[in-house]
C-alpha cells in the first residue's frame, strides 16, 4: 500500500478502467456554458460579425475604396444593399472592411491590456518586495489624462511606425499598444487585490508544504482562482478598445481619412445625419452590437469557469 | 509509554525553535515590537508515535506545527527532521525534504483549491515530485483515494461538492501521496462534527498503524489528544508549560497551567460535573507581543510565588519523561512548597 504504482502488476489497470476517468475540465466548462442562454446568444452574433467582416468580402466583392461619385448619398438599393456615401463608396464594402480594422483593434489590444495587466497584478501581489514599484507605476498610469497623451504619442511615432509598418500596419501597431499600455491599470489592481486575498488561504499553504515553486504556484493555484476578474476586464476591455479606436478615428486622429472602421465611418457620416440618418446607423450598431455580445460572451465563460457556479 | 523512549529513534527534533512576528510601526515602518507567537520551544518527536501538542486558542501551537515544516521562516532555533537541519535548509534542500513531512490543515474547506479537482489535488504533490506516468499517477490517486474511503468515483468532483469530513479526508489522501513519515495534523478535526470527528481520528490512527506515520497533533480538544496521543506537551503563550507521557501528564498534571487546563474538560457524568473541582483561572491571556516578566504564566497562576515574576522557569526533568517549565519544581523549592504557596496566590 506505501509503495507506489511501478511496483504493482497489471491488476489495479483494468479495475480502474470501470471508473469514469477524469474528463478534461474544459468539457465542464462548455457544458455550462451551454446553458447560459445570453452567452450563446452573444457568441452566436459574435461569430456572426466575425464571418460577416472576414467572410464577407469574399461574397460580396465590391471594393470598399471604390468611388462612384454617380451613386453618392444613395439610399438602399439591390446595387449598394445599405446604400453609399458621399463619394458614392458602398457602405455594406465599408462595413466589412472596417469591421476588420475594428475588431482587430478590440481582440490585440485587449489581449495586450490584459496580458500587462494580469503580469502586473499577480507580481505585485505575489512578491512584496516588488508590490510598492509596480502600484505605484500603476497608479501613475492612471493619473495620466488619456487622451491628450494618446494625442501627444500619435503625433510623435506616426511617421516613424509608418515608414517601418507601412501606413495602415504603423497605425495599426500605434494604436494597439497606444490602448494596451493606457488600459491595463484596472485589471492590474483588481487581480493584485485578489491575489493578496488567495495567497493567504490556506490550500496555498497546502501547496507550499508540497514544495510548489513560484511560477507553479502562480500557474496553478492563483492565476485559476483569479479568473474571474481577469475574464471580466477583458469583455470589458474589447469593448473599451473599440470605442477608444472609434474616438480616435472619430477626432481624425486614427487611420488614414480613407481608411474604413466603424469608428471612422461614424465620424464621417455625423456631417451627413440629417440627409442620411441610417448611415449613422449601420456602424454604431455594429460596435453596440458587438460589444454586448462579447459583454456576454464574457458573462458565460465567468459563470462556467467557476466550478462553484457550474452545475448549478 | 516513557520507559521505551530511550530506545526509540528521534525523528523529529525541535531545539530553542523561536518565532518571531515583527510588528512595524509610525510612518517609516519601523520594527518596534515583536509577537512572539512560538518562544524557545523544544521536543523531541519519536518515530511512530502522535505527539499532542495544545493549549488554548492563540498560545502558538499551529503557528509552532507550521515553523516545525518550514513553512515560515523561524526567527531562531533548530528543527532536525530524520537527522537532516530544517530550519535554515536554502528552497532546493527544503523541496527535496518535503516529501517526507506533510500537513493536514485545519480547515478542509479552504485548504482545497476550489478550482482543482480531486484527482488534481490528490495528485498535486505526485506530479510535482515523482515523475509518473500519467496513468500510474492516476493509479496512485485511486489507491489513496481508497484509503482514505473516498469513493474512486469521485475523482472528477470539486471541492466544494463534499461535507467537510470527505473534504478532510481529501486533505489527507494529498497528505499521504508522497508516503510522508512525519505528518502535522493542524487542529484536524476542530472544524468537524462530532461524528465526523471520530471517524477522521480513527482513520489516522488507522493509517498510523498501517503505514507507520509519526504524527505531531494539535488540538485544543484535550479529551481527543488523549484518545489518539502517546506523549504531550502543553504549551501557554509561546512556551511549553510541560510535555509527559499521556498517562502520566493526565492523571498527575505537574504545571498548575496543565492542571488548570485539564479541570476545564467537561465531565459527561452530571454528579462528578457538579461536584468536580475545577480551577478557574482568573484574567486574559497577556499580550504574546508583551509577555509578561518571569513566568509567562505569573499572571494567571494561582500558586505564583514571588520568584515567578523575576526569573523565567527553564525546563527541566522532574520525573522520568515529564519535563515541566515551573519554579515550583526546581531545586530550592520541594514538593510541599505546591501547597505552601497557595494562599500567597497572585
Amino acid at each position: 500500500m506505501t509503495d507506489t504504482a511501478p511496483s504493482q502488476p497489471q491488476a489495479p489497470v483494468a479495475e480502474f478502467e470501470s471508473y469514469r476517468a477524469p474528463r478534461n475540465q474544459w468539457w465542464d466548462v462548455w457544458d455550462q456554458f451551454k446553458t447560459h442562454k445570453g452567452a450563446l446568444f452573444g457568441l452566436g452574433f459574435f461569430i456572426f460579425i466575425l464571418l460577416f467582416v472576414f467572410v464577407g468580402p469574399l461574397i460580396w466583392t465590391m471594393d470598399a475604396q471604390y468611388i462612384d461619385i454617380r451613386a453618392r448619398n444613395a439610399g438602399p438599393s439591390l446595387a449598394h444593399p445599405l446604400g453609399t456615401d458621399q463619394l458614392g463608396r458602398d457602405t455594406l464594402a465599408r462595413m466589412m472592411a472596417g469591421g476588420q480594422t475594428s475588431i482587430a483593434v478590440g481582440l490585440t489590444a485587449m489581449l495586450l491590456a490584459l496580458v500587462l495587466g494580469t503580469l502586473i497584478g499577480v507580481l505585485a501581489g505575489y512578491f512584496r518586495k516588488i508590490d510598492g514599484l509596480l502600484m505605484r507605476t500603476t497608479d501613475l498610469f492612471l493619473a495620466l489624462p488619456l487622451l491628450p497623451l494618446l494625442l501627444v504619442i500619435i503625433m510623435l511615432y506616426r511617421d516613424n511606425l509608418r515608414a517601418a509598418f507601412g501606413p495602415e500596419g504603423g497605425i495599426f501597431v500605434l494604436i494597439v499598444v497606444v490602448i494596451g499600455a493606457t488600459s491595463w491599470m484596472q485589471t492590474a489592481r483588481v487581480v493584485r487585490g485578489d491575489v493578496l486575498a488567495i495567497k493567504e488561504r490556506e490550500f496555498v499553504l497546502a501547496a507550499k508544504s508540497i514544495g510548489t515553486p513560484s511560477h507553479r504556484m502562480i500557474t496553478r493555484h492563483l492565476l485559476p482562482n483569479v479568473m474571474s476578474p481577469i475574464m471580466v476586464s477583458a469583455t470589458l476591455g474589447i469593448a473599451n478598445a473599440i470605442i477608444t479606436e472609434s474616438a480616435l478615428s472619430f477626432l481624425g486622429l486614427g487611420f488614414p481619412s480613407d481608411f474604413p472602421t466603424w469608428g471612422r465611418l461614424l465620424f464621417d457620416a455625423t456631417d451627413w445625419l440629417t440627409q442620411n440618418p441610417e448611415r449613422v446607423i449601420w456602424p454604431g450598431l455594429a460596435i453596440s452590437l458587438t460589444v454586448l455580445s462579447v459583454n456576454y460572451i464574457g458573462d458565460g465563460l465567468r459563470d462556467a469557469l467557476d466550478p462553484r457556479i457550474r452545475g448549478r | 509509554m516513557s520507559d521505551t523512549k530511550g530506545a526509540r529513534k528521534k525523528l523529529v527534533e525541535v531545539k530553542n525553535l523561536k518565532m518571531h512576528f515583527p510588528i512595524r510601526t509610525g510612518l517609516l515602518r519601523r520594527v518596534t515590537g515583536a509577537v512572539k507567537a512560538v518562544d524557545d520551544v523544544s521536543f523531541d518527536i519519536f518515530e511512530g508515535e502522535t505527539l499532542g501538542l495544545v493549549g488554548e486558542s492563540g498560545c502558538g501551537k499551529s503557528t509552532c506545527g507550521r515553523a516545525v515544516l518550514r513553512l515560515y521562516e523561524p526567527t531562531a532555533g533548530s528543527i532536525i527532521l530524520d537527522g537532516e537541519e530544517i530550519a535554515h535548509a536554502p528552497f532546493d534542500t527544503l523541496r527535496r525534504l518535503r516529501p517526507k513531512m506533510q500537513m493536514v490543515f485545519q480547515d478542509p474547506q479552504a485548504s482545497l483549491n476550489p478550482r482543482m479537482t480531486v484527482a488534481s489535488i490528490i495528485g498535486e504533490p505526485l506530479s510535482e515530485h515523482s515523475k509518473m506516468s500519467s496513468k500510474d499517477r492516476l493509479a496512485r490517486i485511486y489507491e489513496l483515494m481508497d484509503a482514505v474511503g473516498l469513493n474512486r468515483d469521485f475523482a472528477n468532483r470539486y471541492p466544494h461538492e463534499f461535507s467537510g469530513g470527505q473534504r478532510q479526508r481529501i486533505g489527507i489522501a494529498r497528505a499521504l501521496a508522497l508516503n510522508p513519515k512525519f505528518i502535522v495534523c493542524d487542529e484536524p478535526i476542530a472544524a468537524l462534527d462530532v461524528s465526523i470527528q471520530a471517524q477522521v481520528v480513527n482513520l489516522l490512527e488507522d493509517l498510523q498503524d498501517r503505514l507507520g506515520l509519526t504524527y505531531l497533533f494539535i488540538s485544543h480538544d484535550l479529551s481527543m489528544v488523549r484518545h489518539i496521543a502517546d506523549r504531550v506537551v502543553v504549551m501557554y503563550l509561546g512556551k511549553v508549560a510541560e510535555i509527559g507521557p499521556r498517562d502520566g501528564l493526565y492523571d498527575d498534571p505537574l504545571h498548575p497551567y496543565t492542571r488548570a487546563l485539564l479541570s476545564a474538560v467537561p465531565e459527561p457524568d452530571p454528579a462528578s460535573h457538579d461536584t468536580a473541582n475545577r480551577t478557574i483561572l482568573q484574567g486574559d491571556v497577556p499580550s504574546p507581543a508583551n509577555p509578561p516578566k518571569g513566568c509567562n504564566f505569573s499572571t494567571r497562576c494561582p500558586v505564583a510565588m514571588p520568584i515567578c515574576h523575576q526569573v523565567d522557569p527553564t525546563m527541566r526533568e522532574v520525573k522520568p519523561g515529564r519535563v515541566v517549565a515551573c519554579h515550583l519544581y526546581t531545586e530550592t523549592t520541594n514538593e510541599t512548597a505546591v501547597h505552601a504557596a497557595e494562599p500567597a496566590g497572585a
